[in-house]
């Protein structure tokens, strides 16, 4: 099974509980806003935790049954919904800031060359623009050598033609490198086009 | 106008008094300001409150706590005497500890406001990509958190150049040791013919405090070209 996941958490008045298994390429997470779907991903990635549950993605167990690993033992691609990137480090700086974690995974220059990022890696984060600033955001979780990847909306403030750029990149880095990836949306299209697997999330 | 060897000694000693005194508070007011900012334990107000107490105190009674505290019989004090023979009273390490304890609720304030406006969720981002807690701290929190760093050590050092009446309470009035300044002014004036000391030692006090504000500007300037932060 790619991800093998049975969480819950209360935060404040609402109650987030979700169960799924998937072993497809692209899952989903497909649901309004606010239903929760980005604690999920943050209960995967580490930086939330489950008050109950158990998270096992690619047969390594992260949470439940006495383990919580830390997040920064969990190996996970986190791209998130404002890209997030570094505001104190340049574009390269921003790429390799987790390439220390092992070998095994992409060199900068296959990132560079699949992203198309060649142009900006001179550049401060904040002179680019949405679509520029998700792809970096995309190359710093390819180049951490993940076992997985978590995309929480990463289309969601971009434009249509950006949108579309920025789904055919996904694409290539789901058919080149084969990681099992969790894909955030509320939006049907984005779904259907990408993902093998989808669970609704209801508010 | 000339400067006189008195006026020089008088200069170098308020620098020195003043670097060392920013320069030993910085690390404190930092572990200070992060336990403020983002720490949550029992006591947290009562800390903050003693952090700010030499800001809203007479300085003469700050002085005089000092003395209580640090004099060759105080607790602190009578145990540094002991354990190291270090004496700071009517020394100019005893100024320098005087300019930090009055230095100390303004670095915590100017340091603390940087690291709130640290986006947590970049610490995160740091933690996902692989980064142990302390490299989320190294490279991300304080880098981001530098502004309030320089603010903080310029605030400090102008408010120990100016630092008077802790310093006259808890080191007296010691040429060479503990004459600073603003109490080499305040000796002149009670001179019959100090006017022209005053005049000079105001004017020397005007061109340092305005230098660490242009070099604070400086600072902050250079590092927001570098990133919008703060």
């Amino acid at each position: 099974m790619s991800f093998e996941v049975d969480v819950a958490k209360r935060l404040g008045e609402a109650e987030i509980a979700v169960s799924f298994q998937s072993d497809a390429g692209v899952t989903a997470l497909f649901g309004p806003s606010g239903s929760g779907k980005t604690s999920i991903l943050n209960m995967i990635a580490g930086l939330l935790i489950p008050d109950r549950g158990r998270i096992v993605v690619g047969g390594v167990s992260l949470f439940g049954q006495g383990v919580n690993l830390a997040p920064e033992a969990r190996h996970a691609g986190y791209v998130f919904q404002d890209a997030r990137l570094f505001p104190h480090l340049k574009v390269r700086a921003n790429l390799l800031y987790g390439a220390g974690r092992g070998a095994g995974g992409v060199t900068l220059d296959e990132v560079v060359d699949l992203l198309g990022l060649a142009h900006l890696l001179g550049r401060w984060p904040r002179t680019l623009s949405g679509g520029e600033a998700q792809r970096v955001a995309i190359g710093r979780a390819l180049l951490s050598n993940p076992r997985f990847l978590l995309m929480d909306e990463p289309l969601a403030s971009l434009d249509r033609a950006r949108a579309d750029e920025i789904l055919a990149m996904i694409e290539r880095v789901r058919d080149a490198l084969k990681l099992p990836i969790l894909y955030v949306s509320h939006n049907r299209a984005e779904v259907d086009r990408l993902a093998a697997q989808v669970v609704a999330i209801h508010r | 106008m000339t400067l006189t060897p008195d006026d020089w000694e008088v200069i170098r000693l308020s620098l020195k008094v003043a670097i060392v005194g920013v320069v030993l508070t910085l690390p404190v007011a930092f572990g200070l300001a992060y336990a403020l900012a983002r720490g949550r334990f029992p006591g947290r107000i009562l800390l903050d409150a003693v952090v700010h107490l030499p800001l809203v105190l007479p300085p003469v009674v700050t002085g005089w706590i000092l003395l209580i505290l640090f004099g060759r019989n105080g607790p602190i004090g009578g145990w540094l005497d002991r354990m190291f023979g270090v004496t700071l009273m009517f020394r100019w390490t005893g100024a320098a500890l005087a300019a930090a304890v009055m230095a100390l609720p303004l670095m915590v304030r100017a340091i603390r406001l940087s690291i709130e406006a640290v986006d947590r969720r970049l610490e995160g981002a740091a933690r996902s990509l692989g980064a142990s807690p302390w490299r989320a701290f190294c490279t991300v929190t304080l880098p981001l958190s530098l502004p309030g760093v320089w603010a903080g050590l310029v605030l400090g050092f102008a408010r120990s150049l100016g630092e008077f009446g802790a310093t006259i309470s808890f080191v007296s009035n010691i040429p060479g040791q503990t004459r600073t300044l603003p109490i080499a002014i305040y000796t002149a004036l009670q001179l019959p013919d100090g006017d022209s000391i005053v005049v000079r030692l105001a004017l020397v006090s005007v061109a340092l405090s305005l230098g660490a504000l242009i070099a604070s500007e400086w600072l902050v300037r250079r590092q927001s070209g570098r990133a919008h932060v703060l």
